[in-house]
């Protein structure tokens, strides 16, 4: 084999087996709560079983005198603790209401859940039952749970201090006058949908260990976050531990969905009480405290209004949503919406665009981000709206689809940003050659005409995605606080071994493997000579961790940047050392070579020379480690088509999945089985959010579905396997040419599946449903339709 | 504090327990073997499962008193060190795993199956899952991963 | 979550039991634990004292007793599942026990422990209602009978004292004339029921025999649906049009004096409608085996 044919044989693309497997198969992970710091105690936090209460007093007598008990304080008892309240990140407007926020509620518990105080005792379990001699007076307050409620006369008040529940009103407007534009409008619909509120629930929950080293006051935080490096920097403001001297570390992370995108009430405790009592604190989420203490997602009305001609163009959008907050703003609380306010016109070339966002209080658990964040709320009110017209023009949802399909890139859209590539109209062509469109509609014509009690439907997504956050820039006009760049480190160690940086943080996106793939293929260095390491703030300083689909589109560009450095140094290195000018050499997976001859030097070679440092050309400095910093200057736009069939019973109302299609177009691809993963995972949320999840409360602002019995989380029982396929459409601002593909599944994948059950109920007279779709709502649909 | 005995992946242990202590903390906190993890309170996620005289059973719902004179095993003693058991190898081909919190759980109730129903159909090990939640692969992959294994064990 | 202190004794024997359980004031007694122990973690059930009778051989098992099995109250549903005394003479018990929980719940709950439970959304109350089946409880003052329609007299509330032990289930032997049934509908797999309805149908000559059709959580106890039941008795049987008319016919009544829940999954009134359906497939499925 010859150099060039060993270098031309790539790892990008291929489905390498994964690093992290071996660990994680065998039980020898380390996730949080499997960590143990000698002289550990545990922490437990008292929550107010009522969503809103005014707290008269707290008596820690019982507690502190129980079992095991070490320390316990109320709210108050810690207000000195703080240098500042828990972060909020995105003051989405300059006359935001934003209410300060601590870890414990000291006046008023504003939802269920809410921390008023806190224990800490010798195990587990005598910090559980210390906690529960804590003895909270409260004041039971009415509460408001529905946003709409929330802003009517007379609503109570979540923060008394604004005297109005209403946080922020967001607007957007792009392209041509909307008002002109519908007002010149051959057909128009107007729809509003409800997005429930939902909660992300990882399989693992949160979990936190604070141990600090007294003599100095250095802290590290072991903590189940996505977000170690901006945990490091808002924790250091929230509780004076200089920065420098708090270490952040994010172990395995049993997934994450936008959840641990957060820097919580109990991160910021435990160091604290880690301070006071010089030991090691840890705490352990429950499921059922989950359902309540971490941020949920979604909770929203939205009003969508097309514009268009006869035929079916459609030419303009307005959105009006109505948001709950929850009862506080945590860290993107108020942005989280807004994520989707670019992309309410879909895939969809249309001329105008308006948009407006409000953002309320509700004594609700917070939210936040979940998987997808505001983009999959905007596709499924634009898809949905697309159907709606379909329906009203008489039209095949298809065929209206393809009229209206951006089909020439790049593209502008409407709402002022720009698309950089895609082909929208060869993945609905793909997914309707898999579906077998024609024989689907026959097949559902014949059970139509003879009244089956089964009905199918089928239901399209035809949608794009707005992701890799995010330019540094847009993010500052955003009013956001941080930054949207990525770091990379590629350290070549003397022996050839490779270490990989980066400040992105997977909890379960495969990084070791995808990460080494590139480094492999563009270093020229074996696969398991490349160690990936993250999340862990002293080992990887720069950071801004992972969220919104941006570990590949930012973290991954940020590492080419940084193979390319130490392919420029160690081009240096070898030319002096081959006695030839760099211009004379040409680069190949690793190896330099002089041109037209068969004298060569590896990178690795360069490396151990760089190393002893006995002959570097003049003024170079020794070791060869690159770091390199990527700020994007625009999104990543993948794009796609999703279809859903869907098997309803029209008897009992059930709705079940039976096929599902997805095509969708992430550009180059680094690992097609890690791609199908993301995608089957995505989709699996988005099929949750249509036909099983829903958080509900009750009158009282109780949450009812506070566990896996209740919230309705599917299992593989519940479920089909899904036929994927891709097409390929690079990205040209990406150096591989690769989108985000964490989040498409879930953005594609809600509408479908509702406009599936829509479809199947046409026949009828059944044009709207809630979410999720249950068995009732299914039947009351029909039962309201047929009188 | 009770007297109990048991065997876990091949080895007797005796312990003092406390009665309220789940069997899951028994074998995390005492033993050491944090293979099995917790996922929820109400028996609903199946994260904690592990073979109780070789049938899968969820050792959040268990006191370790209950598995006093039982034979127990664990994730870590599926196979020799350094290997992997077919169910475990064929998670790995298949990228049935994602960030591997609920990993543990349905590679061990994949073990029971396969021992009840050697050759169950995609159908029969959708159903015999129902008892294991996983957030991240949309259980696509781990179906695979079962027929594979299926084949092999 | 960690459940609050308590004491633990196992019992070796039925008698045993019954006599630690009058040993303390709020003693329980524990068999696979998968009703009690949950509630215990979340700190909603605070026995005193576990009484455990998971090893207590005399309570489980199958046997046949002449025209009747009689089933261990510590039989697992795993067992029940697939023990072939009961596959063979009472296949809807051995149907019904594989539909509860899921495989992991299973290998731990049994039979006992599920009845004694006394939640309506439970599967097996509901089909040993339909079979007529007797229930033998022994305590302190020796052993009774009861009929298992008699046993459930609220939600969580059951016809055992204190000290009581349920000790084993006798179900009929189902002849070849009798068609079976029982369906299921709940939002997930593993998930409580809904609404679930038991069928048996006696065939005869042509015609239904007779019917018994009990309900699962249309009410604080499993209940027979009476007035479904006599629109049957007598009605012909072989898949025409007049069967179809008298299966509509009994099934528009199937929740004549039920009193549904309303929780998250289904409203009183839903559940009322999923009666009437259930019932009708019950009972097609019950003529068609």
């Amino acid at each position: 084999m010859t150099v060039t044919e060993e270098a031309t044989q790539t790892l990008v693309g291929t489905s390498a087996p994964r690093k992290e497997d071996a660990r994680l198969l065998t039980g020898q992970g380390s996730f949080v709560d499997d960590i143990t710091i000698p002289g550990m105690v545990w922490m437990a936090v008292v929550r107010s079983p009522y969503a809103h209460a005014r707290i008269r007093g707290v008596d820690l007598t019982k507690a502190r005198a129980a079992e095991g008990v070490v320390a316990a304080f109320s709210g108050s008892e810690l207000a000195d603790d703080w240098m500042a309240p828990l972060p909020m990140a995105w003051p989405v407007t300059e006359d935001i209401n934003n209410p300060s926020h601590y870890a414990l509620a000291a006046d008023k518990a504003r939802y269920a859940g809410d921390g008023v105080a806190v224990v800490v005792a010798a195990s587990r379990g005598l910090a559980q039952d210390a906690a529960e001699l804590v003895e909270v007076d409260y004041e039971p307050l009415p509460a408001v749970t529905d946003v709409e409620a929330a802003l009517a006369d007379g609503a109570p008040i979540v923060h008394d201090e604004f005297g109005t529940n209403r946080c922020y009103t967001w607007p957007l407007a792009g392209g041509e006058d909307v008002d002109a534009l519908f007002a010149e409008a051959e057909v128009t619909v107007e729809e509003r949908y409800r997005q429930q509120r939902l909660i992300p629930n990882p399989m693992e929950p949160r979990g936190v260990i604070a141990s600090t080293v007294p003599a100095t006051g250095e802290v590290t935080l072991y903590t189940s976050s996505q977000i170690p490096h901006i945990a490091r920097v808002t924790l250091a403001l929230g509780t004076g531990v200089p920065e420098s001297k708090l270490r952040v570390i994010a172990p395995d992370v049993g997934g994450g969905f936008g959840s641990k995108l957060q820097v919580y009430p109990e991160e910021a405790l435990a160091i604290v009480l880690a301070r006071r009592t010089g030991l090691p604190v840890k705490w352990i989420e429950e499921r059922t405290e989950n359902a309540l203490a971490t941020h949920h997602g979604r909770d929203m009305i939205q009003e969508i209004a097309l514009a268009a001609t006869a035929e079916g163009k459609i030419t303009a959008v307005r959105v009006r949503l109505t948001v709950s907050m929850g009862a506080y703003l945590m860290i993107i609380t108020p942005g989280t919406p807004l994520l989707g306010a670019w992309v309410y016109g879909g895939a969809y070339d249309i001329k105008g665009y308006s948009f407006e966002c409000s953002g309320v209080f509700t004594n609700q658990t917070p939210t936040d981000a979940y998987r997808g964040a505001g983009r999959p709320e905007a596709t499924y009110a634009i898809e949905r709206a697309v159907d709606a017209l379909a329906r009203k023009l008489d039209k095949d949802p298809v065929e209206l689809r393809r009229l209206n399909l951006i089909s020439e890139f790049p593209h502008d859209l409407a709402s002022g940003l720009t698309v950089d590539s895609g082909d929208y109209h060869a993945t609905l062509d793909r997914a309707l050659e898999m579906l077998d469109y024609d024989g689907f509609r026959r097949e559902q014509a014949e059970r139509r005409e003879r009244g089956d009690t089964k009905q199918l439907g089928v239901g399209f997504s035809t949608y794009l995605e707005m992701c890799g956050l995010a330019p540094s820039r847009i993010l500052g006009a955003l009013r956001y606080v941080a930054g949207g760049w990525e770091a990379a480190t590629i350290r070549f160690l003397p022996t050839g071994t490779v270490q990989v940086l980066t400040g992105t943080t997977p909890h379960g996106q495969s990084h070791d493997t995808t990460f080494a793939q590139v480094v492999a293929d563009r270093l020229g260095v074996g696969y398991d000579e490349i160690e990936v390491l993250h999340g862990d703030t002293s080992v990887v300083p720069l950071g801004m961790d992972t969220y919104g689909s941006r570990s590949l589109a930012i973290g991954i560009a940020a590492l080419c940047s940084a193979t390319d450095k130490i392919v420029a140094k160690a081009q240096r290195i070898a030319a002096h050392g081959l006695e030839v000018a760099e211009a004379d050499l040409q680069y190949e997976a690793g190896t330099f070579r002089v041109r037209g001859t068969d004298r060569t030097m590896t990178v690795k070679e360069a490396a151990f020379a760089a190393w002893h440092a006995h002959d570097l050309p003049d003024g170079l400095e020794p070791a060869l480690e690159e770091t390199a910093v990527y700020d994007p200057s625009v999104f990543s736009w993948p794009g796609g088509t999703h279809i859903a069939v869907v098997e309803v019973d029209a008897e009992t109302g059930v709705a079940n999945l039976v096929r599902y299609v997805a095509v969708d177009d992430v550009g180059t691809v680094i690992n097609p089985q890690i791609v199908d993963g993301q995608v089957h995972g995505g989709i699996t949320q988005g099929v949750a959010q249509a036909l099983y999840e829903e958080a509900v409360y009750d009158e009282n602002g109780t949450l009812v579905t506070g566990s896996l019995v209740d919230y309705l989380v599917p299992s593989a029982a519940e479920l089909p396997s899904y036929e994927l396929d891709r097409t390929v459409t690079q990205s040209p601002n990406h150096p591989l040419g690769a989108k985000g593909v964490g989040e498409t599944g879930t953005i594609a994948a809600t509408p479908a599946v509702v406009n599936a059950v829509l479809d199947a109920l046409a026949p009828y007279g059944v044009t709207d449903i809630d979410m999720p779709a249950s068995p009732e709502r299914v039947w009351r649909a029909i039962q309201e339709a047929r009188s | 504090m009770r007297q109990i005995a048991l065997t876990v992946n091949g080895e007797r242990h005796e312990a003092d327990v406390e009665p309220r202590e789940l069997l899951v903390y028994f074998l995390r906190e005492r033993l050491g073997l944090t293979g099995t993890h917790v996922g929820c309170d109400t028996s609903s996620c199946g994260a904690c499962t592990v073979l109780l005289d070789g049938e899968s059973v969820n050792s959040c719902t268990l006191l370790a008193v209950q598995a006093d004179g039982g034979d127990v095993t664990t994730i870590e003693g599926l196979a020799g060190h350094g290997q992997l058991h077919p169910v475990q190898q064929a998670f790995h081909e298949q990228h049935a795993l994602q960030c591997g919190y609920c990993t543990p759980g349905f590679v061990m109730a994949t073990v029971s199956l396969l021992k009840e129903q050697p050759e169950p159909t995609e159908a029969e090990i959708r159903k015999a899952l129902e008892g294991n939640l996983c957030r991240c692969t949309g259980y696509v992959n781990i179906v695979k991963a079962v027929q594979q294994s299926a084949a092999a064990v | 979550m960690i459940p609050a202190p308590f004491d633990y004794e196992r019992a070796g024997s039925v008698d045993e039991a019954i006599e630690l359980l009058g040993s303390r004031e709020e003693a329980k007694l524990l068999a696979g634990g998968h009703s009690l122990l949950p509630l215990m973690k979340l700190r909603f059930s605070r026995p005193s004292l576990l009484v455990d009778i998971g090893r207590v051989d005399e309570l489980s098992g199958v046997s046949d007793a002449g025209d009747r099995l009689a089933i261990g109250a510590g039989t697992r549903h795993h067992d029940l599942n697939n023990d072939p005394l009961v596959q063979e003479h009472c296949p809807i018990v051995s149907w019904t026990a594989g539909l509860i929980g899921d495989p992991q719940v299973r290998h731990r709950g049994t039979i006992g422990g599920s009845i004694a439970h006394g939640d309506p959304a439970s599967d097996l109350p509901a089909v040993l209602v339909a079979l007529d089946a007797e229930l033998v409880i022994r305590g302190p003052d020796g052993e009774r009978t009861m009929p298992a329609v008699d046993f459930c007299s609220g939600v969580f509330d059951v016809a055992l004292g204190p000290q009581d032990v349920l000790t084993e289930v006798r179900v009929p032997k189902l002849g070849p004339d009798v068609g079976w049934s029982y369906l299921k509908l709940a939002r997930r797999a593993q998930d409580w029921a809904m609404v679930a309805v038991a069928a048996l149908v006696t065939r005869s000559n042509g015609m239904i025999g007779e019917a018994r059709i009990a309900l699962t959580n249309m009410g604080p106890v499993p209940m027979r649906a009476p007035a479904a039941e006599q629109r049957l008795a007598g009605a012909p049987r072989d898949a025409g049009s007049d069967t179809e008319y008298a299966l509509s016919e009994a099934a528009a009544v199937a929740d004549q004096g039920t009193d549904p829940p309303g929780d998250v999954t289904a409203s009183p009134e839903f559940r009322r409608e999923l009666a009437r359906v259930v019932t009708k497939r019950a009972l097609e499925e019950a003529l068609s085996r």
